[in-house]
This record gives structure tokens, sequence and C-alpha cells, in this order.
């Protein structure tokens, strides 16, 4: 069964039909082609497919494509400002915050949210944004730095 | 994974959802925030034939808070709205920490507070402290007492087509305190080994009322009626809650699992019935 829906995607509009049987997660792989968004326990335990929804960060494995009408999506694909690398993406970089990088897009998206709630977070608030990303590579200690890190240049950008 | 077909709609009021799942039955999947029951569908654990969400229904995710009642929590309210809310973290504080407590941000940001006692899990974070405070829970047919709302594990007295429309929890009135402490292994996305919540109303240093609830020790939540019984009305001492947690870990009825033996789970009763109850004495209202 396939149902029309109509919605915001990384800023665009988007006027499509979804199965109504397809998690977000599978519809944006296969039926929007955006593979950053990654498929991992398919049962919202490890955060690798996290999206945000009306800018909140939810895993997208537990949503249907169809929640989505009405409503504004924002993937991996979706950060960049201007071509460049958004913040938290260009501090993952330099601060090595990565290895195999599967977790990697819904760590970032996690980190995004965090930064629009909470620009200015204590390294227990990002250990607990970052809580429901599983990393099996890193140990997180990069990746609760470069999270510091970006907080700091987009203070900085700020003032 | 592919899940089975099934049809979807977005409700546009409570009462036309509760029409469908009256009409349709078992071939109804009435869906909130989702994230108890998509695991279901995609394990096919549930076979319906018509998923009906919740989350359009406008005015459904209100959190508000009236001096002398108490809180009223919508049935769509995230739990992560739930817990940021200054009406809750203000007014009850051990509410937005028991929100705090379920799962991820992830979760908590489209999981609401009536999906978590609607899945009815006997380790749900929100429960205890929801028996404790005594809240009501209204539903588009009547008002229930949280106390009378857990029947089983995944069982509630909810009857079929009735559904959850708010959480009316209500105010700490002056001497009173409350708190949840849960017991995991992990932080995050961890289910309770064990979950304690306590609410007192102080008289000085004599405990004038009380009420304890655990969860993850039996088929429902429990309240400690032995523990409660042994507290009331004496004057509040580390001795007399001792005796009163060795009581609530009596009350228990634990079973053992992959997450911890039954006997692990009494003593951790017994443990976390003394905590939550510093807990609420450390929260009393002035």
């Amino acid at each position: 069964m396939k149902k029309a829906i109509k919605f915001m995607l990384n800023g665009d509009p988007v006027e499509t039909l979804a199965d109504t049987n397809v998690t977000m997660t599978d519809f944006l792989r296969r039926d929007m082609h955006l593979t950053g968004t990654k498929r991992g326990c398919e049962e919202g335990e490890c955060g690798a497919c996290t999206i945000l929804l009306d800018r909140r960060p939810v895993a997208s494995c537990l949503m249907l494509a169809t929640e989505a009408e009405g409503h504004e999506i924002v993937t991996i694909e979706g950060i960049m400002e201007d071509g460049k690398l958004h913040p938290v993406q260009r501090q993952f970089v330099e601060k090595w915050a990565l290895q195999c990088g599967f977790c990697t897009p819904g760590m970032i998206i996690s980190a995004v949210a965090l930064l629009e709630e909470n620009p200015s977070p204590t390294e227990a608030e990002i250990r607990d944004a970052i809580a429901g990303n599983l990393c099996r590579c890193t140990g997180y200690a990069k990746i609760v730095e470069a999270i510091g890190a970006a907080a700091e240049s987009l203070s900085r950008k700020v003032a | 994974m592919t899940m089975p077909s099934f049809d979807f709609v977005a409700a546009k009021s409570l009462d036309q959802a509760a029409e469908m799942a009256v009409s349709l039955g078992g071939k109804c999947q009435i869906m909130a925030g989702g994230t108890d029951v998509m695991p279901l569908l995609r394990d096919r654990l549930i076979r319906p034939e018509l998923v009906v969400s919740l989350r359009e229904i406008p005015g459904l995710d209100k959190i508000e808070f009236k001096p002398g009642e108490g809180l009223r929590i919508g049935a769509l309210a995230t739990l992560d709205q739930i817990q940021a809310s200054p009406a809750v973290r203000d007014n009850l504080p051990a509410v937005a920490e028991a929100a705090h407590y379920v799962a991820s941000k992830q979760i908590r940001c489209k999981g609401t507070m009536a999906g978590n006692i609607c899945n009815a899990s006997p380790s749900a974070d929100t429960a205890c402290i929801l028996i404790v405070m005594g809240a009501k829970i209204l539903t588009t047919k009547r008002e229930i007492q949280i106390g009378d709302f857990f029947k089983g594990v995944k069982k509630t007295c909810l009857e079929p087509g009735e559904l959850v429309r708010e959480i009316f929890v209500p105010e700490l009135k002056s001497g009173e305190g409350s708190g949840y402490l849960k017991h995991a292994v992990r932080k995050a996305m961890d289910l309770a080994i064990i979950g304690v919540a306590s609410w007192v109303r102080m008289d000085g240093q004599k405990i004038a009322d009380c009420r304890m609830a655990f969860g993850g020790a039996g088929v429902t939540p429990l309240r400690a009626l032995q523990a409660e019984k042994h507290l009331k009305g004496k004057t509040y001492s580390e001795a007399l809650l001792e005796e009163a947690a060795v009581l609530a870990a009596a009350d228990a009825k634990p079973i053992s699992d992959v997450r911890a033996s039954a006997e692990y789970r009494s003593d951790m009763i017994r443990v976390y019935a003394k905590r939550s109850f510093k807990r609420a004495l450390e929260t009393l209202r002035s």
C-alpha cells in the first residue's frame, strides 16, 4: 500500500508516494537515495539512523515514512551550510572523532541537535546527548572532544 | 527490513481514533510516539491491517501546571518535552527525572509518557513515580486511578478502543517530596533492573504519610504496602527506614532473568527503597 506524502527534506519540499509499511530509514535510503542515514540495529538501540524531525533527534528506524507528512526532516546530507561542512562535521574531522564512520552521521546529528538546544553543554550533557549513539571504534573520548570544540567554534561565530 | 503490509491513517481527533479502534478491534493498532509499537510491527508480534497515528491530533501535547491542583500531561507530550519543561522541573522534579531515565534522547524525542504506561512494561520508568504521586489517567471514557491501571505484563485496564487523553499528577504540597531512582547496568538505553519511587509528607520529624512503589520486581509495578505501613505515623530515623526497606524487599516478587537474579533484585529494592525515600526527603516543598 502506498500513500502520498508532502514534507520538507533538507530544506526542499518533497511530494511523493511512500509505502505505508516502510520505516523512515529505508525510505530515505531506498526512495530518496540518501544513504548517509545508516541502518544499524533497526530497533532504536544504536542511534546510527538518527535524523532530525522538526529539529529534534529521533531514531528513523522507529518512524514510519508516512509520519513525515507535514513535517520537516533533516538528514546528515542536509546540515552543510553554504557548501561548507557544519562546525560539528569539521571538528569530527579535525579531532579524529571517527574510525570506521558507521555511527558518525547519527552521532553528528545528535550533536547538532544538542548544540541547537544547548549551545554550551558540559561534558556530562554531551555524553547524555549521545548516550543513544553507539560507537564501537573510538571509545567516545574524541567524539566528546569534537562536540565540545564545535560548541566553542559556534559560540565564537555568534559572538 | 520489510514489515508486513498495513494501511496508515493519521487520526484527526482522539474520538475518531477510538472509533476506528472499536470497529476494527485487533486489526487496528494505535500509535502515539511509536517507539514501542515499531519493534512489535517489525518483529511481527502484532499484525494490524491499519496503523492509526495520534501524532497529528491538535492540542494533545500540552503540559500545564496549575498551582493548587497539579500537572496535566497530554497524551502526545513527549518524554523529552516533559523532562525539559520548566513547569515539570520546578514543581514535580521527580517526574522530570523519571522521564529522563527512559531510553535515549532519540527515543524520548518521539516517545510519550502516555505510551510508556500503555506499553505496561513491569519496569516502565515513569510508572512508579506516577503511582506514588497518586496520578489519574483520563481516557476517552473515564478517569482511572493509576493504582488500578496496570493489570499484568503489557496489560492495562483499558478497554478496547479506550484511549488515554491525559495524565494528571497532583502537585506536591508543603511538607511533601518525592523521588524515583532507577538501577540499571548502563545509564542510558537500558531497561531498569529495578526502580523505586517514594512520596512522603512530613510533619516536622514525623512521617505523616508516605507511598512507595517499585518496578521490575513483579508482573506490574507494585506498591510496597508493608513498608509504607511501617513508616507512617513514626518519627523518621535511619533505623526505621532500614526496617521499612527490608519490608519493601519482602513485598517484591522478582524473577531471575538476563538482567539480574531474583535475589539481587530483592536486595536492590531494599537499597533503592532507602535511596528514593531519602531523595523524597531532600526535595520536600517548603
